[in-house]
């Protein structure tokens, strides 16, 4: 089943507003998508780094999300340095190290968990439904909105069907090997997996449609922003600021 | 003096599925005058595709649907009278698609028109009366078969329907929920046609009953007195059974 351990809590972060927590993750993944110095980029990491910290997620979980993101900058570690090329190399027995490609991939990893941080910290503070409707009242299409919000919900649909049918299958002996069964047996369960996921969301839009939708997701809960919220947004949009401001002293 | 015009009828419905040659219902008559009606028939005669042509969700290949004495034509009759007419599915998995119970119960009274507060409200009050207080902040992927079953009725009956068609509501159900949904079933003041093979709680849940014959809807005569043995220990006790 995929969860949402982290929306689970009762911070700071996750008593916020979402339209709140959106704008404010906005605005710092913005100076941090699009700088090149290393000082904004450490200070921000840093910076969202103790945002995180105040989040309080599950270290267990924590580390392992952000160790799958960066499965990704360490492949870049391991590429850039050899192929990024430059003025300034240096020989390590029979490699050729590039400076500037180990400056690149540090710069790199720093903006990426930077902004993995703060992500983490704002936004899977929330729900993804939350999220949904917090981007429409931020004036997202409608269209987009539900669209995130249904193919967030076929997902779990999907993930079922799946589990039922390997599980059928594990039930009458099926054990994966090397062989051109374990393959025809995969493809029909990923074909199967499509047509009953397909015939399910089919049911679940009928049902929808009885019900009265039109189109539109109402909320059932849509909070104001309070006064805490416009601080903390005040605060978050000081630290993009403050971030964006660090080249120019 | 008029009389009111049935809230439901049902005029030479004829629907063949895609594919078929033989039409699977033809010719299908019915006005609904009383309230509690039970519907049986064989595994694929057509029970669930009749309660989907009512609702809408599949178009009659001819015949009329009439609610209170109204042509029901376009997608816009169907969407008045789907305000009317509560379907509970088969499979409540495909009828709960909002994570939490309370959200689910909301999301008919909010499409039709209900401020969030009076949707909380209604939703609260469906749930309490269904014996479910205490369930609204639940996830409802995680409820057990009979909690889902409950609960799917709640986000039906939350719309405040007129009519309630249920298919095979009493499937999988242990011998506690199924004598709490029969209860409910009886303490309602909806009119309901349930389908069903479970003749004793169509016989709990109901005063008359259709079978579908021969891709016809046809009234069951109402008592049969014959003997028959039980396979289960309750033999002995008095109970009822349905025609």
């Amino acid at each position: 089943m995929i969860e949402e351990p982290f929306a689970e809590g009762n911070t700071l972060f996750h008593r916020r507003d979402t339209r709140v927590k959106l704008i404010a993750a906005a605005a710092i993944t913005l100076v941090l998508a699009l700088t090149s110095s290393f000082l904004v980029a450490s200070t921000g990491c840093i910076l969202t780094g103790m945002l995180l910290a105040l989040s309080r997620p599950t270290p267990s979980l924590l580390l392992r999300r952000i160790g799958s993101v960066n499965l990704f900058t360490l492949f870049l570690w391991l590429t850039l340095p050899l192929t990024y090329g430059g003025d300034k190399i240096v020989s390590f027995f029979f490699l050729d190290i590039s400076l500037d490609g180990l400056r690149t991939a540090a710069l790199i990893t720093l903006k990426t968990n930077g902004i993995l941080f703060c992500f983490l910290a704002l936004l899977a503070t929330s729900t993804v439904a939350n999220l949904g409707h917090g981007l429409e009242k931020l004036g997202m299409p409608r269209k987009l909105a539900f669209l995130l919000l249904f193919s967030y919900r076929q997902l779990f649909v999907i993930h079922q069907e799946y589990q039922r049918l390997q599980r059928a299958a594990r039930l009458r002996g099926f054990a994966p090997s090397n062989s051109l069964h374990t393959y025809r047996t995969y493809s029909y369960l990923f074909g199967m997996t499509l047509v009953k996921s397909w015939n399910r969301a089919e049911r679940v839009h009928q049902a929808m449609i009885l019900r009265g939708f039109n189109g539109r997701l109402i909320p059932l809960n849509q909070p104001q922003p309070c006064r805490e919220d416009y601080l903390f947004l005040i605060g978050m949009l000081l630290i993009s600021l403050l971030l964006a401001g660090i080249p120019f002293f | 003096m008029t009389t009111l015009p049935p809230l439901l009828e049902l005029r030479n419905i004829s629907y063949s599925s895609p594919g078929q040659s033989s039409p699977l219902l033809e010719g299908v008559n019915f006005i609904l005058r009383e309230g509690r009606i039970g519907l049986i028939g064989p595994n694929g005669s057509g029970k669930t595709t009749l309660f989907q042509i009512i609702m809408g969700l599949l178009k009659a290949d001819a015949g009329e649907i009439l609610l209170q004495g109204k042509v029901m034509e376009q997608e816009k009759d169907f969407r008045k009278l789907r305000r009317k007419l509560g379907f509970l599915f088969q499979d409540s998995d495909d009828q709960l698609f909002s994570p939490t119970v309370l959200e689910d119960v909301a999301f008919g009274p909010l499409n039709l028109g209900a401020s969030p507060e009076e949707a909380q409200k209604i939703s609260i009050s469906t749930l309490e009366h269904l014996g479910l207080k205490g369930f609204e902040e639940r996830i409802t992927h995680r409820l057990s078969g009979g909690e889902k079953k409950l609960v799917a009725l709640a986000t039906i009956l939350s719309m405040q329907p007129k009519l309630l068609l249920l298919d095979e509501p009493s499937n999988n159900l242990d011998p506690t929920t199924r004598e709490r949904l029969i209860k409910i079933l009886r303490g309602l003041d909806q009119a309901h046609i349930i389908i069903s093979h479970d003749l004793d709680f169509l016989a709990s849940t109901c005063t008359q009953l259709y079978a579908i014959q021969d891709r016809q809807l046809v009234r069951c005569e109402d008592k049969q007195v014959h003997s028959h043995e039980h396979i289960h220990p309750y033999g002995d006790k008095p109970h009822q059974h349905g025609t």
